[in-house]
């Protein structure tokens, strides 16, 4: 094997290696590069600081613990917004029943970072499968769908939700997903139908299929992957996980782009010494 | 009758909630709700059948010792250790088993999954991404300039990449997806149509 | 000498005056707080034009009430802090608040009443002081039987509809319909016949979604096709499902298959399971089976979100022929990388009919590309219009709630 098939037949082990220490290095060693800031995370962070203390948002944590490391910074990011300006917020998880532990999880550390009282400042609605039928019965009345909260009170009994109907009262949802329930769920039932603004923060992987959603301004604004979450903890001045993760994908996106392009010398170098081999022999 | 019947219902629910869509009156908004009602019932019932299937098929390969029944085993103690400790221990509460098992197992083990896709990215664009034709090489540049102008450390390289790869997703990349989605718009209202008309039945079993 | 006097005369002019026009500003200024103040007997202007009618487009128990603001809302003496609305079962009964809006703010729908019964409504503006409208009514609501802003939905669906029952029975006439080569299933003989050879097991994934979803059916349909050729070539097909419903309907879709294939014998229940509700255990799951079956073919056919990659690469990896075909648009790009062979969008749908070859499922193909050449007729239509700023046109096609 001459060295332009060795470049174009890299073993994948080593390209996993290399990935795994591009990752792995900077979380050790911090690069502190600098993070900028687009058009639909600001217009998200703006929509939410424009609102006034007491009033209520509604966050839909619809992801599992294998998107965790990229919804778990946003949503933290948001709730921190929201607790800091003294605005209520209902959560809720409806993608999967794993998600109802990662919702849990995360609105628990908020909770306790800034001591807020469950039914007061928050009401955790839980977990209730066939998203898109609990997505419009809360849009006739929230009680339809969860008759009680997540610990078992009724809705009724909760201070928060005596004024609280339906997505009338909400001044905008933001869900955190990975899959068709931003879409096909939020903007089209929850947006569509009853004209609440929505949000979202998603995979990288999903943000660019709702670009359209921005456009036609069906979303407000929108978060996508770790550099998303790391756009939002800027915003509110409060660096965490994302920030920090933001070296390794710099990091691990040179390194691919490099793959690329040494894949590609090797191809177009071999063919060239094969043309030339050719007309030599 | 065999086929008949299934028709005959999937014929009728859909004229009825296609229907539906375009009454308002309270009576659909009813009929509408029983339908979501009844999704959500079904939606829970539906786990009693899929842990019959998985015990089934996993026992089945334990007892005739099949190749990778260990895998098999290891899948049933699980099953049955987070049962237990969901009825018995209490269930999604901070502190208890369940929890405990989902936060210290369940979560590192599918956040690892997931984050097998940085690899296989790396692997995927590694082979795939090669200027073996014009087009290939319009999608090997539009991937360079993307992956690297989304990231904050490309705009420190190049100041306009960020642009770029902003205008190539609002854009191209935008066009691209709306036109398919018109397709698979198309295509989703056209197979309905299909089901409920009857003129599409293999989903009921077999061809005719 | 007269110049001087002129001189004294001004100033003495503006002597008197400066003061008066001070005076003047100070009046005024203190007006407005001692309007604003308890003292102040002034009443804001009441709010006019009220009208009152069943909310339209919807199941009823809701009236919308609508008012031109207060001439002191916003300009005026711009005093006017909100207003609230008043309602009665009769133009003298006693009227109650049902609901206050903020200054600006000319509309309110009352959504606690009920239908058949007349309501009467005056709506009062208020600074610290109040004064109300003329009593509108009686008004009743009531649920619509339609959905007038619905109806250009209704005009797309019935020409939709209307085109597939053409074709299809154009197609049942005997019409001959071309449909173009779709590669991805014209591989399918050669890779089910590849497994034969090789005697490794197909696998075929059904897609992480519910029955509900329209792709999950399409596959199932096509299931049943591929599921007859494993049958008719005498391989080993299988399929992990990750919902227990379509579970169910997968196995009663490959035993028919297999019966009309003729060889019942060969089905096994088995080889048709539920392996789990979890996304990335699934792909887990699926992986470990390409990985220690060594499956020759692999099928991905239905929705699909993140998993994509890892399963199509580990196919990849253990050197299986792969195909795929999904309406999910984000993981095309995945697939096409790592497959053979990718159905994009509407090539999925089209693969049942592709494959079967039936008259009547190919007029359905037929039907879908006349809809989308209206499509573009009408963006190309649309993009004209609001070029020129005609926007009548563009909101033709706006849908109500």
């Amino acid at each position: 094997m001459n060295i332009y098939e060795k470049m174009m037949s890299i073993d994948r082990r080593i390209l996993f290696l290399l990935i795994a220490l591009s990752v792995i290095i900077p979380l050790l060693k911090p690069l502190l590069l600098p993070v900028n800031v687009t058009k639909e995370a600001r217009n998200l962070y703006e929509f939410i600081d424009k609102l006034k203390p007491g009033d209520v948002v509604l966050l839909s944590l619809d992801y599992d613990p294998s998107t965790m490391a990229e919804c778990h910074p946003m949503a933290l990011g948001i709730l921190r917004h929201c607790f800091s300006k003294g605005i209520k917020v209902i959560v809720t998880s409806l993608a999967r029943p794993e998600g109802l532990g990662t919702a849990e999880m995360v609105l628990t550390q908020a909770v306790e970072e800034y001591n807020k009282k469950n039914g007061e400042d928050y009401v955790f609605l839980g977990y209730k499968p066939v998203p898109g039928a609990v997505i419009l019965a809360m849009g006739e009345d929230f009680r339809l769908a969860f008759p009680a909260d997540y610990y078992g009170t009724k809705l009724e009994d909760l201070p928060m939700m005596t004024d609280i109907k339906n997505y009338g009262d909400i001044k905008i949802v933001v869900t955190f997903a990975a899959s068709a329930i931003v879409d096909l769920g939020w903007v089209v039932y929850a947006g569509g139908t009853y004209g609440v603004p929505i949000g979202a923060g998603v995979t990288a992987v999903m943000a660019t299929d709702f670009y359209k959603y921005l456009q036609s301004g069906q979303l407000v604004g929108l978060l996508g992957g770790l550099k998303g979450a790391a756009e939002y903890e800027k915003l509110i001045e409060h660096p965490d996980m994302a920030i920090k993760g933001m070296d390794g994908q710099n990091v691990a996106h040179l390194l691919i782009v490099f793959f690329i392009i040494i894949g590609n010398i090797g191809y177009f170098l071999g063919k060239k010494a094969k043309a030339s081999k050719g007309i030599g022999g | 009758m065999r086929r008949q019947i299934p028709l005959a219902i999937t014929f009728i629910c859909g004229v009825v909630m296609a229907i539906q869509f375009f009454i308002p009156h309270q009576i659909s908004q009813e009929i509408y709700r029983g339908a979501l009602d009844w999704q959500m019932i079904i939606g829970g019932f539906v786990l009693v059948l899929g842990i019959g299937s998985l015990v089934t098929h996993h026992t089945g390969k334990l007892k005739h010792q099949r190749v990778g029944w260990g895998y098999s085993l290891v899948t049933l103690l699980s099953l049955a250790v987070m049962a237990i400790a969901g009825l018995f221990f209490g269930e999604m509460a901070s502190g208890k088993p369940f929890m405990q098992i989902f936060i210290y197992a369940q979560n590192p083990i599918q956040a690892t999954m997931f984050s097998l896709l940085a690899f296989f990215i790396a692997s995927a664009a590694y082979r795939a991404f090669r200027a073996r034709s014009f087009i290939a090489t319009l999608l090997l540049l539009a991937a360079i300039i993307v992956m690297v102008g989304r990231v904050p450390i490309g705009a420190k390289i190049w100041s306009p990449i960020r642009d770029i790869s902003t205008w190539l997703l609002d854009y191209p990349n935008m066009v691209a997806k709306r036109a398919i989605g018109l397709g698979v718009g198309l295509g989703m209202i056209s197979t309905a149509l299909k089901i409920i008309l009857g003129i599409e039945r293999s989903y009921l079993g077999g061809g005719k | 000498m007269s110049t001087q006097i002129q001189s004294e005369e001004k100033g003495c002019l503006r002597w008197r005056i400066t003061p008066l026009v001070v005076l003047i500003f100070l009046v005024a200024f203190c007006g407005r707080i001692w309007a604003q103040t308890p003292g102040d007997t002034l009443l804001p202007s009441p709010p006019s034009g009220v009208t009152a009618f069943d909310t339209p487009n919807d199941a009823g128990r809701n009236i919308t009430i609508n008012w031109e603001l207060s001439p002191d809302d916003g300009k005026g003496r711009n005093t006017v802090m909100g207003y609230d609305i008043l309602r009665s079962e009769s133009r003298e009964g006693e009227f109650v608040v049902v609901g206050s809006v903020v200054a600006g703010i000319s509309t309110f729908q009352d959504d606690k009443v009920e239908n058949h019964k007349g309501y009467c409504y005056k709506v009062r503006a208020k600074d610290h002081l109040s004064s109300e409208s003329e009593v509108v009514g009686p008004v009743q609501a009531s649920g619509e039987w339609y959905n007038t802003g619905r109806t250009v939905v209704l005009i797309f669906v019935v020409l939709f509809t209307s085109l597939v029952i053409f074709f299809v029975n154009s197609a049942k006439r005997g019409k001959k319909l071309y449909v173009r080569p779709i590669p991805g299933m014209d591989a399918v003989d050669e890779a089910v016949g590849r497994a034969t050879e090789m005697g490794r097991p197909i696998l075929y994934i059904l897609g992480l979604s519910t029955i509900s979803d329209v792709a999950t059916i399409a596959s199932l349909t096509i299931l049943g096709r591929v599921a007859k050729k494993v049958a008719e070539f005498q391989s080993k097909l299988l399929v992990p499902c990750y919902d227990p419903i379509v579970m169910t309907v997968a196995q009663e879709v490959v035993k028919n298959s297999y019966l009309d294939a003729g060889r019942p014998d060969a089905y096994d229940e088995g080889n048709i399971w539920f392996l789990s509700r979890s996304q990335f255990a699934y792909a887990a799951g699926v992986n470990g089976i390409m990985l220690r079956e060594r499956t020759a073919t692999n099928f991905y056919l239905g929705m699909f979100y993140a998993e994509s990659l890892v399963l199509a690469e580990t196919g990849n990896i253990a050197g299986s022929i792969q195909i795929a075909g999904t309406d999910a648009v984000a993981q095309l790009p995945f697939f096409i990388t790592s497959c053979d062979y990718t159905l994009i969008g509407e090539e999925f749908y089209a693969a049942s009919a592709y494959l079967s070859r039936e008259p009547k499922l190919l007029g359905s193909i037929k039907a879908q590309d006349w809809g989308k050449v209206g499509l573009v007729a009408l963006i190309i239509l649309g993009g004209f219009f609001a070029s020129i700023h005609f926007d009548t046109f563009v909101n033709l096609f706006t849908v109500g709630h």
